[in-house]
């Protein structure tokens, strides 16, 4: 379709005209600008929803908002087209086979073997080894081989020695979609454990000898510990009402030395919710302080960030300071839990706070243990109701500890950008499905790419440049202040406003320091050839014979110092680049110039994929968001920035 | 006066000291004219805290038995908290603090008495004067003049002896104009745009009354600032309807009639005690232990602080805006000019002018558009955040300019050649310090004070080269282009650094900080060390040449 037209969201002014394609992967948009021919791409499996609005004058505007949290309003001239083209859409953005996903078509011209290498990355019997196990305490269970046991577990589960098959199957039955307790994460220095299940069937008063042996063996394999905590992760109201219909939570009574504990994490349908309800408030044409806070209040979303954390920093501390292991569950134990064990992990063990270690740590508590990512993020058309920002908020809370704990973590706040966008981009396999058995029935590992792979081979642009293997905060357990600091829960606009570059800082440190690192290194790698020439010289200047290695020492010289001044230069070089900008009629009320922002060329070359999607013009401030029109003066006075500049174009 | 009299109990034993985050401290209290001393009386390493007395803002005590326990709320946001036993001795102590804390003379005050301990380099009371920042201005422009019509103060008390004014207007027309404004504060330059010749100029509200009263030479001087053909802009730090009823007092603002070359925009930056409100509740909410998620939100909400701080930063880059994109003069006001007005037209040159982002320029800033542009530091610095006394002249103003400096700062971290810890740095001496830069109310009161003989400049100290390494920026890179931040709520932040800072743990985040600086460090060094192997490199092959040529 020809003649469409992008709104920028923050000003109505800025327009861009051009050409919409729809393919059988992405609707892309490209300017017509001929020197820039700037494209936005999305992905259909991107497509959260697509809105018609009323016809106006100028043509028939397309609301397209994303899984990604990237807002797209496109304005096509002609009511038939933009009719066509939403139909389209509806139906691209709601594939029902999983066979019409991005990933089986994405070809990233790698070969057979380069696959499997990729899937080869993460392998999480050597993680359950690199924590100690097998052990005296822990072995692995083949009960569950052909999922037979519980069909949404990985056929690999790791159980206590004295727990026989027997007692698994027994535990299985009275769990919720017999999600019986497995090990999560297991603490060699004390043998505390942090296992994870679904709720138990008991009701009122039902009870199961084998899932109370199931327990005491979890115990027992923590020899030091004479009880364990049960944690579950709900709000005590709804667990309670699960008893009438004959689940609940375990009775202090029947289990032998178990301490249980609840912790209220919403569920789905109220996250869902209030994410909803932040993204509206993210939405708002620019909106006045309060507006932000009491709507950033309302949709309770740190709240709800709070609690995970809150309830992750309760298990690592019973397993690092108190040395007891915990069984965590909430309902089915796939959501909640998942996101608590996670958290709980990262909290304990520096190795999930590695760019590897994070994506073995996804790998093992959401992808093995069955959270269904098909449902929750609505990678096939389903039921609305099943959508739910679990793992976003899994995301936001390592963001959150990320802020708190600047030097910890290996990775940058842009591989948890990139992870969030490739939940939903269902451009590799791992997120597929609902579980480990339909993946394998889809054969995705010969099929499809991993994600992880990808960003292992582009990890120098997802590293923290403040991380040091050998600091202090990379080391043990992470202690965050507990509550009264509310305080520490901030909004991240990174996330939310993505795609408002606008709003960000303008200068990224994290860049400015990637980019230092990297110069650093250069200057060491030539420091040393320096070194070794000098050294050379001052040999040949002893022996007369001199003049053929000074030639070649020279021309190695001539390609050291070149590639070192560039890089000297970044800095410089960057803002050369903007002076060259074309410089704006006043009246445009453009702010160009200053946009120093490194980001955007990284972003560009970290994840090529990636930056298609990002609308990549700006990083520039928006006059509308500056002065806003009305706030509180009369209109005939003042003010908009709009009406001072009408007056100047009129003068 | 002696400080003596005040003291009845100059010093109290096993005494406990609670701060938030450390353990609790044993030790000796003392308390001297100026200071409160407290000091841990383990060997290994003492423990020491100083604590200025005209720092506490306000102070409680308890008694549970004979144990006494006086809160200790600070001007810098920390409150502290000490047991000493003995009801006697605890009530001495209290008395002692709050006369000391609140003593009437300026000349009683800590800078008069303080005698520095290092080495005066530079004085910094003759760092930053008129003369040399107009030497600069005439190199660039013959427009303006320097006017010492107010040398004894006597046209207007609160302008320093000395103002830049355009050329064509002499110090006649300046007379009637100062009667025409609030306090007489006539409009002089502020700054001055290199790139376009544009310039800002303040004063303070013209006093047209009811009945729209005008002056010819007002009218004259700020149109003097007005190329030919070209028009303003009229920035009016209160909106309209304040404004209006400013009139009913006698003031008001430009008419168009009179003003025709110029466009009034209105602005609604607040006042004293609604400021001075917002600063304590929002005090008052990250002090706050409850554990509640959402009563943090709506109380960082309802005290209307990044309110302000979205205001003000908006008026300035407006501002801003129309020097460098309209190519338009603008002449900022409010009512007296003192405040909001002085707001405006420093954040506007941190947005424009690169050298106000050094730090020799950012004080020198704080000097001509702070100190000598007469913003009352004494009456608004009087009392901070936990004050309880309702005087209507305290104001967190000029902490307010230092919110928006730190999030320009945070948008732009390599733009600025200072750190947060310089603005914190400011903000304290602001509110209680050893030096006089920061006591009186205008360069009138100081001069008789005689704080320049009297006293030691804050600029002597800070711009010595073992205090500023502490304030500089390692992702300093010079940028000499207008830097234009974003004031949508998104990109706007509670300034931790301030306002968190004695109940976050910060340990983490100091890490972060210096593994920053060690990872710029050492490229430096190695830089060096390069370049010094290349010379040598050059030379000997130089040497070799030579010989080769022999």
């Amino acid at each position: 379709v020809e003649n469409v037209r992008l709104l920028d969201r923050l000003s109505s002014r800025k327009a861009a005209l051009g050409t919409l394609y729809l393919t059988a992967t992405h609707v892309i948009f490209v300017e017509n600008v001929s020197e820039t021919r700037k494209e936005t791409w999305v992905l259909h499996s991107q497509i959260s929803s697509i809105e018609k609005q009323a016809t106006t004058a100028t043509g028939c505007p397309l609301l397209i908002r994303c899984k990604n949290f990237q807002v797209i309003q496109l304005v096509i001239p002609q009511e038939r087209d933009c009719h066509d083209v939403y139909i389209s859409l509806i139906r691209l953005a709601r594939p029902v086979k999983y066979e019409e996903l991005y990933c089986f078509s994405f070809n990233p011209k790698l070969d057979k073997e380069e696959r499997e290498q990729g899937w080869k990355l993460v392998d999480l019997n050597e993680e359950y080894n690199r924590m100690g196990i097998p052990n005296n305490y822990w072995q692995i269970s083949d009960v569950n081989r052909d999922y037979g046991v519980c069909d949404s577990y990985p056929t690999e589960v790791y159980v206590p020695k004295s727990a026989t098959a027997h007692i698994i199957v027994g535990s299985s039955k009275f769990r919720s979609r017999r999600r019986f307790p497995a090990l999560s994460y297991y603490c060699k220095d004390n043998n505390a454990s942090i296992c994870r299940s679904s709720q138990p069937l008991s009701g009122f008063s039902a009870r199961c000898l084998e899932d109370e042996q199931m327990l005491q063996a979890i115990r027992k394999a923590n020899p030091g510990s004479d009880f364990i905590y049960v944690v579950d992760t709900r709000p005590k109201l709804n667990a309670m009402a699960n008893r009438a219909a004959g689940k609940g939570y375990e009775n202090e009574d029947n289990y032998s030395n178990i301490k249980f504990q609840f912790i209220g994490i919403e569920n789905i349908h109220v996250m869902r919710n209030s994410l909803q309800k932040m993204l509206e408030v993210c939405e708002l044409k620019s909106p006045s302080m309060s507006d932000f806070l009491w709507g950033l209040e309302n949709s309770g979303w740190l709240k709800h960030i709070k609690a995970i954390m809150d309830a992750g920093i309760f298990i690592a501390k019973a397993v690092a300071e108190e040395g007891v292991s915990v069984l965590v569950h909430c309902s089915d134990g796939w959501d909640r839990t998942a996101q608590v064990c996670s958290v709980a992990s990262l909290l304990l063990d520096p190795y999930y706070r590695t760019m590897k270690g994070f994506m073995v740590l996804v790998e093992k508590d959401w992808v093995s243990f069955g959270h269904k990512f098909n449902h929750r993020y609505g990678n096939l058309d389903g039921d609305p109701k099943e959508i739910s920002p679990v793992m976003d908020q899994f995301i936001e809370c390592v963001w959150q500890l990320m802020e708190q704990f600047p030097c910890a973590f290996e990775f940058n706040e842009r591989f948890l950008i990139h992870i969030q966008h490739h939940i939903y981009s269902c451009q590799f396999g791992n997120f597929l499905c609902n579980s480990q058995k339909e993946r394998r029935e889809l054969k995705i590992q010969e099929r499809t790419y991993s994600l992880w792979a990808h960003l292992w081979k582009n990890r120098a642009n997802y590293l923290n440049p403040l991380y040091r293997s050998d600091h202090g905060q990379t080391q043990g357990t992470l202690r965050p202040q507990m509550a009264p600091c509310n305080f520490l829960y901030k909004f991240w606009s990174g996330m939310y406003n993505r795609f408002e570059k606008g709003l960000h800082p303008r200068q990224s440190v994290t860049d400015y320091l990637m980019a230092v690192k990297e110069e650093t290194q250069q200057l060491e790698e030539e420091l040393e050839v320096l070194g070794e020439r000098l050294a050379n010289l001052q040999k040949s200047q002893l022996n007369d014979d001199k003049v053929r290695s000074k030639q070649q020492d020279r021309s190695k010289q001539l390609g050291l110092s070149t590639s070192d001044n560039s890089l000297a230069n970044t800095p410089q070089e960057y803002s050369n680049d903007l002076k060259s900008f074309p410089s704006r009629s006043p009246s445009q009320g453009d702010e160009e110039d200053s946009a120093l922002i490194l980001t955007q060329d990284n972003l560009k070359s970290s994840d090529p994929d990636l930056s298609a999607n990002s609308d990549q013009e700006s990083g520039v401030e928006d006059l509308s968001c500056r002065s806003p029109s009305g706030g509180g003066c009369l209109p005939s006075e003042d003010s908009g920035k709009d009406s001072d500049e009408a007056v100047f174009l009129a003068v | 006066m002696e400080f003596a009299e005040l003291i009845k109990t100059p010093r109290a034993d096993n005494v406990v000291l609670h701060r938030p985050f450390y353990l609790a401290v044993e030790g000796t209290l003392c308390l001297t004219g100026h200071h409160l001393i407290f000091s841990s009386r383990r060997q290994d390493n003492a423990e020491e805290l100083w604590l200025l007395h005209s720092n506490i803002d306000s102070i409680e005590k308890r008694f549970v038995g004979s144990l006494g326990t006086i809160i200790i709320k600070c001007k810098d946001l920390r409150i502290i908290q000490l047991d000493i036993p003995g009801m006697e001795e605890c009530l001495n102590i209290a008395s002692s603090i709050e006369a000391l804390s609140t003593l009437d003379s300026v000349t009683l005050m800590y800078p008069f008495f303080y005698r520095p301990m290092f080495e005066i380099v530079e004085d910094g009371w003759r760092s930053f004067l008129p003369d040399q920042e107009f030497e600069l201005l005439s190199s660039v422009t013959d427009e303006w003049r320097l006017s010492c019509i107010n040398k004894e103060f006597s046209v207007c008390p609160s302008y320093p002896p000395v103002v830049v004014v355009p050329k064509s207007i002499d110090d006649e027309a300046l007379r009637k104009v100062a009667m025409f404004r609030h306090g007489s504060r006539f409009p002089v330059l502020s700054y001055y745009h290199k790139k376009n010749g544009m310039v800002m100029m303040r004063s303070s509200q013209p006093l047209t009354g009811t009945n729209g009263r005008r002056c010819k030479e007002d009218e004259k001087l700020i149109n003097a600032t007005l190329r030919p053909g070209k028009r303003g802009y009229i920035i009016d730090t209160r909106s309209l309807n304040v404004a209006q009823q400013a009139r009913a007092k006698g003031g008001g603002f430009e008419q168009e009639a009179h003003y025709p070359q110029w466009r009034r925009i209105h602005k609604c930056i607040e006042r004293f005690n609604i400021l001075q409100e917002s600063l304590i509740k929002l005090v008052e909410a990250c002090n706050d232990q409850s554990h509640n998620m959402d009563r943090w939100l709506s109380k960082l909400e309802a005290s209307n602080w990044l309110t302000h701080i979205k205001e003000i930063l908006t008026a300035a880059c407006l501002a801003a805006q129309c020097i460098d994109r309209e190519g338009a003069s603008v002449l900022v006001h409010g009512t007296e000019g003192t405040d909001s007005t002085l707001q405006v037209t420093s954040l506007a040159q941190i947005i424009l002018d690169p050298r106000c982002r050094t730090i020799r320029g950012f004080e020198s800033l704080v000097v001509r558009e702070w100190l000598q542009a007469g913003h009352p530091f004494q009456q608004r610095c009087a009392q901070s955040a936990y004050s309880n006394s309702k005087q209507k002249w305290e104001a967190p103003v000029f902490l307010l300019f230092l919110d928006c400096v730190w999030q320009i700062l945070r948008q732009f971290p390599c733009s600025f050649e200072f750190n947060e810890q310089f603005l914190i740095m400011l903000f304290e001496h602001a509110y209680a310090s050893q030096f006089g830069t920061f006591l009186g109310n205008n360069e009138n009161e100081r001069s008789k004070l005689k704080l320049p003989q009297k006293t030691m400049s804050l600029w002597s100290w800070v711009n010595r080269s073992e205090e500023l390494s502490k304030f500089q920026n390692p992702l300093f890179e010079a940028n000499s282009l207008v830097i234009w931040p974003s004031v949508a709520p998104q990109s706007l932040q509670l300034w931790e650094g301030v306002f968190l800072r004695w109940n976050r743990p910060s340990k983490f985040l100091d890490e972060a900080h210096e593994e920053m600086i060690n990872i710029i460090k050492y490229n430096k060094e190695l830089q060096a060390k390069v370049n010094a192997l290349r010379r040598q490199l050059a030379e000997m092959e130089t040497d070799d040449r030579m010989q080769e040529n022999l």
